[in-house]
This record gives C-alpha cells, sequence and structure tokens, in this order.
C-alpha cells in the first residue's frame, strides 16, 4: 500500500487506483491502455460517463505509467475547468505545449513513448469555440501529441472533434464491483460494515465510487468505525423515507392546505429539492394503483420543475407547484388549464 | 449589542438548537483536521453561527480576530486583465468570503483568487503545516462555470486548505461539488426549540416571559430565529412588562403585501393593476427581494381563495417566478403575476355569479 499518508487525505485521493489495470470495471479501456503500455503508442482519446466511474483515474494513471515521476512534469500537460480554457489559451498555451517536438529516452524502466499528452478534464465545459481551435491543432501536431478528452456528456464535444478521437465509454460501476472495493478500503482503514450497509451504500451512491467512498468516509469521521445503514443514509443526504411519503399521500388526500403544509416543513427542514423529485419520482413510478395516464401527468411535471430548478428557480414554488400538479393528476381533476406558454 | 450578537453561541458545546449537529462537529475536528464542508438549510436556521463556532473550535480564539480588507485583484484574462473587488474577512487561519458578490465576474474569483489563498498554507509557532479554511457564502449564488471551476480545486489543494461552504439550498450546488463535500443539513428551529431559546435569552436579561407570549412569537416567526430574536427584542423596546396577548409588531412590508393582495381581490381591472404596480415599485425600491414578494403575496392570495383555484393560482407564482429569474427586470413579471391571477379570478367570479 502507499506510505504513510497524512490523515487529512480524503480517501478518495489516497485510494485512486495509480496504475491502469488497478480500475475496476472498464475492461476495454484498461485493455486498450495496456496495449499501449507495451507498444508506446496510442490514438487521441475520448473518455465519457457519468461522474466517479475513474475517467480522470485513467489518464492520470497512463501518463504516469508510460513517463514516470521524473518525465511527467515536461510530458503531460493538465488542464481542466479550474483553468482558463478559453480561445485565447487554446492558441496561445496548447499550442505552444503540443509544438515542442520531444525525443523517446527510455528512464528509469518508464516506456516513455517520443510524444506527450495533454489531458483536458472536463472537455464539456469548454466553449464550442475552444474546440473548434483545437481541430487543427491535434491533427497538425498528432506525430508528437496526444490528446486525452474527458467529460460526462460526450454530446456537449463537437463531432470534429469526437470523430478524431477513439471513444471510450465509462459504465457505472456495479454492485459487486463497488462492493469489493469498498470492503477493501474497510479492511484498509479497520472499519466493521455490515451486509445491509453495504448494500444501502451501493443503492444511495448510484454507481458512483466517489460519491461512495465520501459517504463512507464522512460516516466514520463522524461515527467511529462501525457503520450501519442508517448512519448512511444521514450523512448521505438521502431524504428520509417517512418524509417522501407524507408529501406523497397528503396529494393523495387531494387537500391543497395539507400539502402546502407538508412543502412548507420541506422547505423549513432544507430538504433539497431536486433530491426531493427524484425520490417522489421512484415513488410514482413503482405506485401500482396509479394509471399510466396519471404517470404520465405527474413526470411532466417533474421533468418541468427540474429544469427551473437548475434556472435557479424558487424551490418552495416550484415543489409546490409539483405537489399540486400531482394532486389534481391523482383525483382526477381536469386538465383545464393547459398550462403552455 | 443587538441580542442575535450577544447571545449567538460561541462554542460548539454551548450551542442549544442544533445539539446533534455540534456535537457531530465536534467529533469530527477532535483530530484537529476536517472535510470540506457543506452547510445547507433555509436562512436563520444557524449555517454562520456553527460554522464560527466550528473554526473556534479548530483554532482556538485566534479566530475570533478577523480583520476586514477590501482590495481589488487584478485578474489577467487573456488580453486585458479585469479589476475584480472583492471584501473578505480574514484571521491568521481562516478567509471568509462571498464570491457571487463579484456577480458575473465570479469565475475569476474562483480561478484566480481562491486558488491563489489555497495555494499558501499558513505554517504553525512550531512549524508544523497547517491547513487554511476558505468560508465561501452564498455558493447557491455562484454561476455554473464558477462551479465547475470550484471542483478541481478543492481536488488538487486539499492538502493545505479545507473548503467550507454555506448555501440556502444545495439544490442549486451542482452534484460534482457536492459529492466532494461533507454535506450536513441545517433545518429550521422547530417552535419548541425557539420557544426554549426565547426563555433562554429572558432569563440572561433578568425578563419575565410568560409561555403564551412565546409561542406566539416564535409561531409568527416563521421558524426562523433570527426573526423570533430580533421580534423579542423589539417588543422588549415597545411594552415591558410583557402581557400575554400583546400584539406583535409584523414586518411593515409583510402587511403591506397583505394590503395589496386584498385590493387584487376587491378589484379586478387595469386601473387597479396600475395601483398595483405603484405598490410593488416601492417594495422593490425598499430592497425587498422580488422572489420574497412573489412569494408572500401568494401566501397572502392562498388563505383567501377557493380550493379549486389554488392549483392553477400556485402553478402560474411557480411560472412567473421562473420567468424573473432568466429575465433581467422583476417588476414585470410581478406584474404579469397580478394581471393572470386577475384574469383567472375574474373569469371564474363570472362563471360563479354569471
Amino acid at each position: 500500500m502507499a506510505p504513510v499518508v497524512q490523515s487529512s487525505q480524503p480517501w478518495v485521493e489516497k485510494y485512486r487506483p495509480r496504475q491502469v489495470k488497478d480500475v475496476a470495471h472498464q475492461d476495454e479501456v484498461v485493455r486498450v491502455l495496456t496495449n499501449t503500455l507495451e507498444t508506446s503508442n496510442c490514438p487521441h482519446m475520448l473518455f465519457y460517463g457519468p461522474p466517479g466511474t475513474g475517467k480522470t483515474t485513467t489518464a492520470l494513471a497512463i501518463a504516469h505509467q508510460l513517463f514516470g515521476p521524473e518525465m511527467y512534469k515536461s510530458r503531460v500537460l493538465e488542464l481542466n475547468a479550474s483553468d482558463d480554457r478559453g480561445i485565447n489559451v487554446v492558441r496561445t498555451k496548447i499550442k505552444n505545449f503540443a509544438a515542442v517536438a520531444v525525443g523517446s529516452s527510455r528512464q528509469g524502466g518508464y516506456p516513455c513513448p517520443p510524444f506527450k499528452i495533454i489531458i483536458l478534464d472536463e472537455a464539456d465545459s469548454m466553449t464550442e469555440d475552444a474546440q473548434n481551435a483545437l481541430r487543427r491543432t491535434m491533427e497538425t501536431y498528432s506525430k508528437v501529441t496526444r490528446f486525452f478528452f474527458i467529460c460526462n456528456y460526450i454530446s456537449r464535444i463537437i463531432e470534429p472533434l469526437a470523430s478524431r478521437c477513439a471513444k471510450f465509454r465509462f459504465k457505472p460501476l456495479t454492485e459487486e464491483i463497488m462492493g469489493s472495493r469498498i470492503l477493501h478500503i474497510c479492511r484498509e482503514e479497520g472499519l466493521s460494515l455490515d451486509s445491509e450497509a453495504l448494500s444501502t451504500l451501493s443503492s444511495i451512491s448510484q454507481g458512483d465510487l466517489r460519491r461512495a467512498i465520501t459517504y463512507l468516509q464522512s460516516a466514520a469521521r463522524l461515527f467511529g468505525s462501525s457503520i450501519s445503514a442508517r448512519v448512511l443514509i444521514s450523512v448521505s443526504g438521502v431524504i428520509p423515507n417517512e418524509v417522501t411519503q407524507a408529501i406523497f399521500s397528503a396529494c393523495r388526500s387531494g387537500n391543497f392546505d395539507l400539502a402546502n403544509k407538508e412543502v412548507d416543513n420541506v422547505i423549513a427542514e432544507g430538504y433539497p429539492v431536486s433530491q426531493m423529485l427524484s425520490q417522489l419520482y421512484d415513488i410514482v413510478i413503482d405506485a401500482d394503483d396509479i394509471s399510466d395516464e396519471q404517470k404520465a401527468r405527474i413526470c411532466k411535471k417533474f421533468a418541468e420543475a427540474d429544469k427551473c430548478l437548475v434556472d435557479g428557480a424558487d424551490e418552495y414554488l416550484q415543489l409546490l407547484d409539483v405537489a399540486s400538479t400531482t394532486m389534481q393528476a391523482l383525483t382526477n381533476m381536469p386538465q383545464d388549464m393547459a398550462c403552455e406558454s | 449589542m443587538l441580542w442575535v450578537d450577544k447571545y449567538r453561541p460561541k462554542t460548539l458545546d454551548k450551542v442549544i438548537v442544533h445539539e446533534d449537529v455540534a456535537q457531530n462537529l465536534q467529533k469530527l475536528v477532535s483530530a484537529g483536521d476536517c472535510p470540506h464542508l457543506l452547510f445547507y438549510g433555509p436562512s436563520g436556521s444557524g449555517k454562520k453561527t456553527l460554522i464560527m463556532a466550528l473554526l473556534r473550535q479548530i483554532f482556538g480564539p485566534s479566530a475570533d480576530k478577523v480583520k476586514v480588507e477590501n482590495k481589488i485583484w487584478k485578474v489577467d484574462a487573456g488580453p486585458r486583465t479585469i479589476d475584480v473587488e472583492l471584501t473578505t474577512l480574514s484571521s491568521t487561519n481562516h478567509v471568509e468570503l462571498s464570491p457571487s458578490d463579484a456577480g458575473f465576474q465570479d469565475r475569476y474569483v474562483v480561478q484566480e483568487i481562491i486558488k491563489e489563498m489555497a495555494k499558501n498554507r499558513p505554517i504553525d509557532t512550531k512549524g508544523k503545516k497547517g491547513f487554511k479554511v476558505l468560508v465561501l457564502n452564498e455558493v447557491d449564488k455562484l454561476s455554473r462555470e464558477a462551479q465547475h471551476s470550484l471542483r478541481r480545486t478543492m481536488e488538487k489543494y486539499s492538502a493545505s486548505c479545507r473548503l467550507i461552504l454555506c448555501s440556502n439550498s444545495s439544490s442549486k450546488v451542482t452534484e460534482a461539488v457536492r459529492s466532494r463535500c461533507l454535506n450536513v443539513r441545517i433545518n429550521a428551529p422547530m417552535e419548541e426549540e425557539i420557544v426554549n431559546v426565547l426563555d433562554f435569552i429572558a432569563k440572561k436579561e433578568g425578563l419575565q416571559l410568560p409561555q403564551g407570549f412565546a409561542a406566539r412569537i416564535a409561531e409568527k416567526s416563521n421558524r426562523n430565529l433570527r426573526r423570533a430574536v430580533l421580534t423579542f427584542e423589539t417588543c422588549r423596546v415597545q411594552q415591558y412588562p410583557f402581557t400575554n396577548n400583546q400584539a406583535i409588531p409584523p414586518m411593515d412590508w409583510e402587511q403591506y403585501l397583505s394590503e395589496i393582495a386584498s385590493d387584487i381581490m376587491k378589484e379586478q381591472s387595469p386601473k387597479r393593476l396600475f395601483e398595483v404596480r405603484g405598490k410593488l415599485y416601492e417594495l422593490l425600491t425598499n430592497c425587498i427581494p422580488p422572489e420574497i414578494i412573489l412569494k408572500r403575496l401568494l401566501f397572502e392570495l392562498l388563505k383567501k381563495l377557493d380550493s379549486e383555484l389554488k392549483h392553477e393560482v400556485s402553478h402560474w407564482a411557480a411560472y412567473y417566478e421562473h420567468r424573473m429569474r432568466l429575465g433581467q427586470k422583476a417588476i414585470f413579471h410581478l406584474e404579469a403575476f397580478v394581471a393572470k391571477f386577475m384574469s383567472i379570478y375574474k373569469s371564474f367570479l363570472i362563471s360563479t355569479f354569471g
């Protein structure tokens, strides 16, 4: 294991895989990259997938394995959203770095192939102009530079860039893989985690390993070394079932004032409404006694409200609107106000 | 000194309202260290108080000695330099700032200033490297870009710097930032808890506080502790000794809004709309935030409506509030809501009474 690390280090960093082969569950990528290590050659890469599946980890690991600690600084340029990446930076910084020619020099057992790597993390937050400016740069210097793009949504990468890269989708981790990783950390840190807590952890983190580890660390910090499912729920910010059920049954009752009171309560308790919506969604979808048409009507409202929340609309009003629409749908009130703008 | 400040708990073990949270926080920092934290909850629930108490717990009394600094940062943004003016509140070990004050330039604050602060770490007297705490207020008002910029900063400088974020709602903080923090939900205190606090203050001040009166203050405060304490102090000035049925002065703007609401209910005409607009303008010029006006107006209207109309009205309130957020001038949307309401109400009246 890694040498004695400061206790202050987040476990997410501490247990970040240092080698490509340690990356869990992403077999195709790992295969291609191990190949790269042997042949010392690779195409431009585009990694995409949901958060916490290992994209950044993989990119950093391959860069480290190719160049080793000494050459890393001169061969790898890592840019992410915390750096300014306007069109200006693409034109100057990236281009300058890409243009430098390098030789191949085997050093200290690392392959050190004759190219440099530019890692563009969170590439979906780059402007379209900046992406366009990259197209030619990528081709011109393809002899000496490889680009690694990392993003959550591939649709935000412009087509010309995507077509120049080998694309790899990172899958959300399955429960078993996540479980084994979590158990490994528990062993290292001396935590005891029962099977119920483990399955809770996998379900609340929804395939995001980083989130799972963060919850685990928070829970361990707050409540000591034995961790139960209840503790995990309280640190994860998931809304307790009673609260969502209370809102839902208020909607069923068809009493507007009751629903209004419940909504008030949710806001005062400080529960995040976006989380509330996704949990209500689960309830509505699973409910057997609601007709498909009603479900469709309710879900449409969820989608609208979610968009409004992203735009920064007020949580109270949105939740009230959702509750009122749900109530109308459940009590089969006519949909007279079509509410189209 | 206002009672709100005077009786603000200074340390984590003196906290009355969120005792369980305070205990957990105490455990959290007992090793002299903490993860990134995100405090969220409605206003007046005690987020800031807990944060300050936490800082004092970590750094000892030196966290109290703060100096206010108003500095202009020169940020190099490509061809030109941008001046960003920012007020910070800092002690030796922590810096507090509201990046959203910089408006649309908040991205530069996060990218340059916070990074700069996060980089240099303090060294304590024994030569041991410590860490610095950055307290960021109102993270929910940060723009998307700024929040994206924050995520890598949080990881990269995690050895030398801890961020404590404070926001009203966690929906507006991106998932990426949330997943990097320990989330602490601070709920608004229950009415009984508010009564307890009022009792505590009354005892310290040597006042007689009748139970019924305290309960009424708590009820009026909408579970906002700060407001309850302020109201309590106002009442003390107005009349002492307290009586059980003493009038609690309502906020003047709330009274004004309830007048507006009854105006709207009485008559629905362009002329009335014009009058209402004047009143709304007056509220806006008195710095009442437009979304609060809209919410309160809805609250007042809902009290007076039949239940079949409530659905529709609340839907339109949500609709216009969203529009207001996207648009520039709040008054248009407030007025549109009032006009919409008038039209709904009038057609309801016509269809019912002919």
